[in-house]
């Protein structure tokens, strides 16, 4: 299931068209906007909190590498270890080369964007460690040999009906389509591997600077088993995940929870400043950090779409999208869908192979305005509109038209003798009433017949005496 | 008090009643009006598909033609801001966005204007029909109108207005948004013009021509009886 940015108009027309897909996204999105709603209701400071966010945000990502220092000091002063990741394989080949030294043949893992992003679980199997996804959501979506469809619920797009057959095919149980039933398997399955791996692996919501300390928010309890039980627990962040101070977490969390998932907090919520110190009776021993880039720098030397740094990866955006509810997270073709994804995936992935995503918005702005932390999205699409355009990567017939377009509305006569000729050729041909035929549009709607009088030929003819000019 | 039309060149060439019944609500109200014709586009379509070297030449152009003028108004909340939010963002001489602060705090959609500027939410209209509101987004997100155009149409006599499900869900038109990804763009049209007949209106209304032409065109060719109105048409039709 190898798909890429580049086909998001075959994938999005093939998934709008699938009228069962489609249902679920959108019976699953509204359902999550409407607990979100519900929660956002009962603070009254909210919008407050969302511009306090954005602030925190600006300053960490303006001082990213003053921050991200202070994180790695504070860490190292707790007795954990931290690795600078410039791309995906330079991480992939940290966490394996540390799977070598530890023996680890399996490794269990809970929920990050950031693994997800680098294909970490790939790297692993191809070096032939085990990674074990132990969030229920990523459990399904790995024995379904799938990819995320959510930034949140990585199974979004599959019904309770197709996971109770997927499990009963993979693993031989009797069929259930009980929630309850699927999760107390996964749950007792995934036991197991808890108490015998030597390695988790954990993403990273938060990272204060000056304590060192990494937040995990979630609600199954897997991230703090994974972070917890094995020998030695790795985290991995995106540069971007730093915040200045351990005091700014609560703000964040209280976002986090309420935009994602509607809760007033998540079920768990870790907060880990370094392995096992003396005099502690658990923990693990050894504690990493891996820092990743993987194109972030890049992100941050463009201050137009500097802010798509400032995510904090609450899905929001993705549910209120009126374009991601109807084609869902695999048309995008990368990890981050939705609006975040289509402004995040050309900056990782390239202009090029992900030309379509900055287009595939109505720019209705529904993304900016519930994203927790104010991101401008549509605005930052814009600007790769723009990027894409003075890059050459548009089609010349559409460059030629927009140059036409514009020498003819630069110039009002222009401009009055395109619209008259217009009318002319209409009369001549006998076509006056007839709505034109516009490709793409014409196939499902109705496109409108010019007006036999345009306004300003009104005006000229109606304008009362002393109105001017 | 003088106002300066601003006409956006889809009402222009498509949908001229619009312009002109503004013209009947805004002499009703009791200002002079004035089109200067040197206008055209703001440049939007061009912004929107990343072409800003050629949208920042319309809007110096808009500020040439509109620079003098006392209040500005349109019938477009899209076309509005993209003078109001959008200009901002690409004009960088710093001449520029002086002027161009001045004169975006005299531009006004049209409801918001008389609403909101000149108090008046009773033009003495009259129209025994059920209709429905459709929040465009760019008039409801980028400049925060909502209230006023609902306040116009309730002050309407012998109207009766039913809100629909999910009135600011975009209908799917987004410029070329709507022709370069046609099946997404009918998708949405679809589930708005559904959410429009469950209110069983006769009309639906909205303050921007394009959001009008996307849900009547998929309207009309479902063959479904529900017209789309402008604010402006309903208004000024009907005084
Ligand atoms: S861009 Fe904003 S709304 Fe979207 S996932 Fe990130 S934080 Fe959430």
């Amino acid at each position: 299931m190898n798909r890429t940015p580049s086909q998001f108009k075959i994938l999005a027309s093939e998934n709008v068209a699938d009228r069962r897909l489609r249902r679920t996204f959108q019976s699953a999105t509204s359902h999550a906007l409407g607990q979100r709603a519900q929660s956002v209701q009962l603070v009254p400071e909210w919008e407050d909190l969302r511009e306090r966010a954005h602030r925190i945000k600006e300053e960490a990502v303006e001082n990213l590498d003053f921050y991200l220092e202070k994180l790695e000091a504070s860490v190292i002063r707790r007795g954990g270890r931290v690795f600078w990741a410039r791309d995906a394989s330079e991480a992939s080949s940290y966490v394996v080369d540390l799977c070598r030294r530890l023996q680890a043949s399996t490794v269990v893992k809970s929920k990050s964007m950031a693994a997800e992003e680098i294909g970490l679980t790939d790297a692993l199997e191809a070096a032939g460690v085990e990674p074990v996804e132990t969030d229920l959501g990523e459990f399904i979506i790995q024995v379904a040999g799938e990819t995320p469809s959510h930034i949140i619920a990585p199974a979004l797009h599959m019904t309770r009906q197709q996971i109770g057959s997927l499990f009963h095919e993979k693993f031989g149980i009797p069929y259930t389509d009980v929630p309850a039933e699927l999760c107390a398997f996964a749950r007792q399955r995934l036991r197991r591997e808890f108490l015998s791996a030597r390695l988790g692996i954990s993403g990273v919501n938060f990272a204060a600077a000056d304590t060192g300390t990494i937040a995990i928010v979630e609600n199954e309890g897997n991230a703090r088993l994974c972070t917890s039980l094995p020998r030695v627990h790795l985290a991995i962040m995106g540069l971007e995940k730093v915040i200045p101070r351990f005091s700014d977490l609560p703000l964040f969390l209280r976002l986090l929870a309420r935009s994602s998932t509607g809760q007033r907090q998540t079920s768990y919520v870790s907060m880990i400043s370094g392995p096992r110190r003396e005099g502690e009776w658990d923990g693990p021993e050894e504690f990493h950090l891996v820092l990743l880039d993987n194109g972030r720098s890049d992100i941050l030397a463009d201050p137009r779409v500097r802010r798509s740094l400032y995510c904090i990866r609450c899905g929001a955006c993705l549910n209120t999208c009126p374009i991601y509810q109807r084609v869902g997270g695999h048309s995008y073709g990368s990890v981050y869908s939705g609006p975040i994804g289509s402004v995040l995936t050309p900056l990782f992935q390239g202009l090029e192979v992900a030309k379509d995503l900055p287009f595939a918005s109505s720019l209705c702005g529904s993304c900016s305005n519930i994203c927790p932390v104010k991101i401008d999205l549509h605005h930052q699409l814009l600007w790769l509109r723009e990027k894409l355009v003075s890059g050459r990567a548009t089609p010349w017939q559409e460059r030629l038209a927009m140059s036409l377009f514009a020498a003819g509305m630069k110039d009002p006569a222009l401009y009055r003798m395109g619209s008259a000729l217009l009318r002319l050729l209409l009369r001549v041909s006998g076509r006056t009433d007839r709505p034109f035929t516009v490709p793409g549009w014409s196939p499902t709607r109705d496109f409108p017949a010019l007006a036999a009088t345009s306004f300003k030929q009104w005006w000229e003819d109606n304008r009362q005496p002393g109105e001017g000019p | 008090m003088n106002v300066s039309l601003f006409i956006p060149c889809l009402v222009d060439q498509f949908f001229p009643s619009v312009g002109i019944n503004l013209v009947k609500i805004l002499r009703k109200a009791g200002v002079s009006v004035d089109y200067p014709r040197a206008q055209t586009c703001c440049g939007q379509p061009a912004f929107n598909s990343g072409y800003h070297e050629e949208a920042i030449q319309l809007a110096r152009r808009f500020l040439e033609v509109f620079g003098e003028a006392e209040t500005i108004v349109s019938p477009s909340g899209s076309c509005t801001s993209m003078v109001k939010v959008f200009y901002p963002e690409i004009l960088q001489d710093p001449d520029l966005r002086r002027q161009l602060r001045e004169v975006t705090g005299r531009t006004y959609e049209f409801s918001d204007f008389l609403v909101n500027v000149m108090g008046i939410k009773d033009l003495g209209a009259t129209f025994p029909h059920r209709v429905t509101y459709h929040d465009a987004c760019h008039l409801f997100r980028e400049l925060g109108v909502h209230r006023a155009p609902r306040e116009l149409i309730r002050h309407v006599r012998a109207i009766e207005l039913v809100e629909m499900e999910n009135s600011d869900a975009c209908c799917g038109f987004g410029g070329t948004f709507s022709v370069k990804f046609p099946e997404i763009s009918t998708a949405m049209a679809q589930d708005k013009s559904a959410a429009i007949l469950k209110t069983e209106a006769e009309y639906v209304v909205a303050n921007d021509s394009s959001c009008l032409m996307q849900i009547g065109g998929y309207l009309s060719r479902q063959g479904l009886p529900i017209k789309p109105l402008h604010l402006a048409d309903l208004l000024g039709e009907n005084l």
